[in-house]
């Protein structure tokens, strides 16, 4: 084990996709509007007609990358920003059309948690479509809960947690089927969102093939700066913006916009469409070299999710006995950052609804572990990963009285933890959506 | 000064992220965390050990067990081992519980049973507010080994019984309840019946929730 004095041991970073770092390329890219190009784009003047025209630009490279037309790019200020106005915004807008809302049940909390905002408060009615115990949805439970008064459908690309790439394009031609059936024409609801965040970086963005009516990406999981990204919405959708001011982005987002941040960010995503099959193709190999790895090390390890359908820098294991904080702590002790589904590591106390939704039980979303890879991630850092993991492993089951048999069935009796009744998550649980 | 830092500490993530340097465990979590003081390695022999108590439940994140030897005579505590599966918090509080019991000559069982979750934390140098449950535990598990020890060494008057008070009847909601909301972070009315949906289910059970609100937030933060 890394000993703690030991101050310049070498950092191993797994933990991608909660955030990337930026690269040089996109730190020159962005270095042009802080000084040279500084004005406020909405001024008549010189320099806000520059800034003005860099926006521009900014708006035409990203439309590139996704095939769509630079008016239906809205820059925002995070990913989870795009996902709460694509949601608020097409529910808002439309509620006289309807109140329903479909989405999965392993979505990002920044569409999750305003599905549960607009059914606690503004009494909208929401499915939550369940996936597979492989963590993919099934298109046609998707569609068998569209409704008449339907208004959106949100279905992320690609899972932030266990990597698994959901059908968008199927789901999507299921929807045009269905309005079609109902003589809706592709101006009316329902309207179909897709959180892209994740996907960004190894998928095709094209939202003409994918068949998507809005579309969330941020910067910071491709490489980009933080605090920046953008909603697609297909020509002549309308929405109910969420943040008012000087009408900025045609009113939709109000706000001077974070010029340097958006520049950084079409550059971002240049970049990861130029070297995303390159990049997929490395890192699907050394993906599976990393699950086979663990699943050989460590006995009572499981994988989490899809091992097909799944990005090629997720790797996400469930390993029984042990509890993922602890876990993390003493991996971090040796250099390398990863992350855990556990209850003791989120703020809610909560156990990740993402391990929970895939059937199994606490233990195993207590026991998670994400390795997330990317750009600088090489075979000998997996290797070493692998072999700390293992030790930690062994260091922990040694601490922990538990001896879980896999098959064996855990449930939370009634009377434990403190001795009030079952976990506090599920006394919530009744409560969501 | 010193105040402030604390108060910053409580409300910052476990680690960070970017540099994962900086804890926001104090010291003695790191060092306990670690290297666990009285942790015990081999399964134990039959007769090894005179009282053994466990809480918590796997599914719930957090389970403790404790073996502890008692010099009958003096009522002392002559040895405590224990394995904790949890968090970084869990695992420290654990072993810092332990050697607090086993300073000196081992503590009296009575003074032993008096001591508190925040007796715990002060000495582990604080805990992040979120992880205060996790070393509730330790006196818990604690507590009922004591139980088991009383009860097999016949003096069964002195088992600890706890027992929940119903507070809302509808919704069957105890003080432990409420007890729990508190250690999970909620202040006031508004917080607790997020967390357990108390009071609507009995408006007239309200002002005696209040009450009990006030007297955890004080217990255990004030």
């Amino acid at each position: 084990m890394a000993k703690s004095k030991q101050k310049n041991i070498k950092r191993v970073y797994l933990d991608h996709a909660a955030t990337t770092p930026m690269t040089k390329e996109v730190l020159k890219a962005m270095a042009h509007y802080f000084y040279e190009v500084s004005g406020n784009p909405s001024a008549l003047h010189f320099a806000g007609r520059r800034a003005k025209e860099a926006l521009d630009l900014s708006r035409q490279r990203a439309a590139k990358i996704i095939n769509s037309q630079p008016e239906e790019i809205f820059f925002t200020g995070s990913g989870t920003e795009s996902d709460n106005l694509a949601i608020l915004g097409i529910a808002r807008f439309n509620k006289v059309k309807g109140n329903h809302l479909v989405t999965t049940n392993i979505e990002h909390h920044a569409v999750l948690h305003p599905f549960e905002r607009l059914a606690d408060r503004e009494n909208f009615k929401a499915t939550v479509v369940p996936v597979e115990e492989n963590g993919l949805v099934s298109p046609k439970k998707i569609l068998a809960a569209i409704k008449p008064e339907t208004t959106l459908i949100s279905v992320m690309y690609a899972n932030n947690e266990i990597g698994t790439i959901q059908p968008i394009k199927e789901i999507a031609r299921l929807i045009k089927k269905w309005k079609a059936a109902n003589n809706r024409g592709t101006q009316e609801p329902p309207f179909f969102h897709t959180d892209a965040c994740q996907a960004a970086g190894y998928l095709d963005l094209d939202v003409k093939k994918l068949g998507v009516d809005l579309m969330t990406l941020n910067g910071s999981k491709i490489y980009g700066p933080k605090g920046v990204g953008l909603l697609y919405v297909r020509r002549g959708i309308n929405l109910e913006p969420i943040v008012f001011g000087g009408g900025q982005e045609k009113g939709l987002r109000s706000g001077t916009e974070n010029l340097a941040g958006i520049a950084g960010f079409a550059q971002a995503l240049e970049s990861a469409q130029e070297y995303r099959l390159s990049e997929s193709s490395r890192l699907i190999k050394l993906r599976n070299y990393f699950f086979q790895q663990i699943i050989k090390n460590i006995d009572k390890s499981f994988i989490n999710g899809d091992l097909k359908n799944r990005l090629p820098n997720n790797v996400n294991v469930s390993i029984l006995d042990i509890e993922g904080e602890a876990a993390l702590l003493y991996l971090d002790e040796a250099g390398i950052s990863a992350s855990t589904g556990s209850a003791c590591d989120s703020s809610r106390l909560e156990p990740s609804h993402v391990i929970l939704a895939l059937g199994r039980p606490y233990e195993y979303a207590h026991g998670s572990l994400r390795f997330t890879m990317g750009k600088a991630t090489t075979k000998a850092e997996i290797d070493y990963t692998v072999k700390t993991l293992a030790r930690v492993v062994k260091k922990l089951r040694k601490i922990s009285p538990l001896n879980i048999k896999p098959e064996q069935k855990i449930s939370c009796p009634s009377r434990i933890f403190v001795q009030s009744g079952r976990p506090h998550w599920e006394k919530r649980k009744n409560k969501s959506v | 000064m010193k105040k402030i830092k604390k108060k910053i500490n409580l409300k910052s993530d476990v680690m960070n992220q970017a540099t994962g340097q900086s804890w926001i465990y104090s010291g003695i979590v790191k060092d306990h965390f670690f290297n666990p003081r009285n942790l015990l390695l081999k399964d134990p022999r039959a007769g090894e050990f005179d009282a053994v108590g466990e809480v918590g439940n796997p599914a719930c994140g957090d389970v403790m067990k404790m073996w502890v030897k008692v010099d009958k005579k003096n009522d002392r505590i002559t040895d405590l081992k224990w394995r904790t599966f949890g968090c970084g918090s869990a695992i420290a509080a654990t072993s810092m519980f332990s050697e607090m019991i086993k300073e000196g000559r081992g503590m009296k069982i009575d003074q032993a049973l008096k001591i508190r979750p925040q007796d715990i934390i002060a000495r582990l140098g604080g805990l992040p507010e979120r992880k205060i449950h996790c070393s509730v535990l330790a006196d818990k598990a604690f507590r009922k080994a004591m139980n088991d020890y009383f009860r097999s060494s016949g003096q069964p008057q002195r088992i600890i019984v706890e027992s929940g008070r119903v507070i809302d009847k509808r919704l069957n909601i105890t003080d432990k309840d409420i007890e729990e909301a508190v250690l999970e972070g909620a202040r006031n009315l508004a917080d607790v019946q997020k967390k357990l949906k108390v009071g609507v289910g009995d408006k007239e059970a309200i002002p005696e929730i209040e009450q009990l609100i006030r007297f955890y937030v004080e217990k255990y933060y004030g």
